[in-house]
């Protein structure tokens, strides 16, 4: 007796012409971890960035709960304080410390009281183990301090999903780790998550559906352990097989 | 030099200084609103606003000062509005430092890149909300470099003041010079006053700059 969260339906995305993304269909229930992985370009972020009205989009639907999500509508702001997103890049806000970063949106869109978002922001920072960092500047702090706090920041909107986009693709590789774990912990207390990631070991950990992107459309989508282990189509097997080696490299 | 002319003639100066500081400030002021809202309609790019707004800067910044004045004090009335010199001297300004603010303005808001709107909007903000609590703080201090270099640029125009018979700075020296050939301490006073106005205004200018290259933003 699942809940449905997300609906994708039809969804076309061109950008000058060429098809990006070509008539996607994807439901999401409530506290599913969703990864997506696929080749650079294949349209992954730009897939993100359609669900959260970010690019407009040619042709179908996208609906969180039963509301639309239309490109340039009047309710975006409403719906979008839903949707959280965490990006590559991080996107804290230069000018504003830690505190002020997460404090910031649940104040002013959300119009809640000083005190009790001061109360959470901090828990959550705590949590994190950032909490001595709450009067920092986002310049003060490392890639992975910053990209958990860019986590914190979108969970204190109280969101119904989230989403990833190669959250851990600008870090130095030590710095993996502490933002992944993050993540873990968030799909273990049911938290509803699309991440798109290279990391495939992480991947096969934190997800329940694993959705291989190519050319546009969703060329496989599986349990993680069968995808990992069986992939059925040849295109599968061809990505994986190029993570395979990159992990031989590794080891060298 | 004459010291006692020169303490004679103190006061006239310091009228003379204020009324150029006067005119400077409200005029630098209006310049700042017209360069905000300029800004903001080529930001938006705003249909035929943004072309108007185009036209308006070239015009501004391809044409003297005193040119613009004599268009204002000796032109505006021909088609019927009567203003005071003072006035002249304050749409003069505004018109002139309007382009350079909106470009200061404009260069700031180009260096905040649109994926810091995005990270906002993706919080649930209206666009207003993105402009005011993200987007415009960050491009003001990126900004405050050329806002200084105009504002000083500003001050040092308004010396053409005198030629629209505005009792100001410019014009009390060449007033003295013409009547008492007092040519050295006329135009020693002309130069202490307008450093006196001047360098607070750069070193305060400096400190500002440097405040915010400290805070300096970097992801
Ligand atoms: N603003 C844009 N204008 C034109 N083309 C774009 C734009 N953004 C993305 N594209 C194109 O859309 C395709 C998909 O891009 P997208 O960034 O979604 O890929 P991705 O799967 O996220 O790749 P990566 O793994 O490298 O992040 C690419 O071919 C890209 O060149
Ligand atoms: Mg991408």
């Amino acid at each position: 007796m699942a809940e449905t969260l997300l609906t994708v339906e039809n969804l076309t995305k061109k950008f000058e012409g060429n098809t990006i993304l070509d008539g996607l269909n994807l439901t999401i229930q409530r506290g599913e971890v969703v990864v997506i992985v696929g080749p650079s370009g294949c349209g992954k972020s730009t897939f993100l960035r359609c669900i959260n009205a970010l690019e407009p989009i040619q042709e179908g639907t996208i609906s969180l709960q039963g509301t639309p999500i239309v490109y340039g509508s009047k309710n975006l702001a409403e719906v979008r304080q839903k949707i959280g997103m965490v990006f590559q890049s991080y996107e804290l806000f230069p000018h504003l410390t830690v505190l002020d970063n997460i404090m910031l949106a649940p104040m002013k869109v959300q119009k809640r009281n000083k005190d009790e978002v001061k109360e959470e922001a901090l828990q959550l920072l705590d949590r994190i183990g950032l909490k001595d960092k709450a009067d920092s500047f986002p310049r003060q702090l490392s890639g992975g301090q910053k990209q958990r706090v860019a986590i914190v920041r979108a969970l204190c909107m109280h969101p119904e999903i989230l989403l990833f986009d190669e959250v851990t693709a600008a870090l130095d590789p030590e710095m993996v780790r502490e933002v992944l774990d993050v993540m873990l912990d968030l799909a273990k207390q049911g938290r509803t998550m699309i991440i798109v990631t290279h990391e495939m070991q992480f991947a096969k950990a934190v997800a329940d559906r694993v959705i291989f992107f190519d050319q546009g459309h969703i060329v496989e989508e599986a349990a993680p352990d069968e995808f990992f282990e069986h992939p059925k189509t040849e295109r599968a097997k061809q990505f994986l097989n190029v993570f395979s080696f990159e992990k031989v490299e590794h080891n060298k | 030099m004459n010291w006692d002319f020169i303490a004679e003639y103190l006061p006239m100066y310091e009228r003379a200084a204020i009324l150029t500081v006067k005119l400077g400030v409200i005029g630098i002021v209006f310049a700042i609103l017209v360069g905000l809202i300029c800004a903001m309609i080529q930001y938006h790019k705003i249909p035929v606003a943004r072309q108007i707004v185009a036209v308006y800067i070239e015009l501004s910044r391809n044409t003297p000062l005193l040119v613009q004045l004599f268009f204002i004090y000796y032109g505006l009335p021909k088609l019927g509005a009567n203003l005071s010199p003072e006035v002249c001297g304050i749409i003069g300004l505004a018109f002139l430092g309007g382009s350079y603010m909106a470009e200061s303005f404009r260069s700031g808001l180009e260096t905040i890149a649109p994926i810091q709107r995005e990270s906002a909007l993706s919080l649930g903000m209206t666009n207003r909300q993105a402009m005011q609590y993200i987007i415009l703080p960050q491009a003001v201090s990126m900004s405050v470099p050329a806002f200084v270099a105009n504002v000083i640029f500003l001050l040092k125009e308004t010396s053409v003041f005198s030629a629209i018979s505005l009792m100001d700075l410019m014009f009390t020296a060449k007033d003295l010079i013409g009547l008492y050939y007092k040519t050295i301490e006329s135009l020693f006073l002309l130069v202490v006053f307008y450093l006196i106005i001047l360098l607070p205004v750069s070193i305060l200018g400096s400190l500002l700059e440097r405040r915010m290259r400290h805070a300096g933003f970097g992801s």
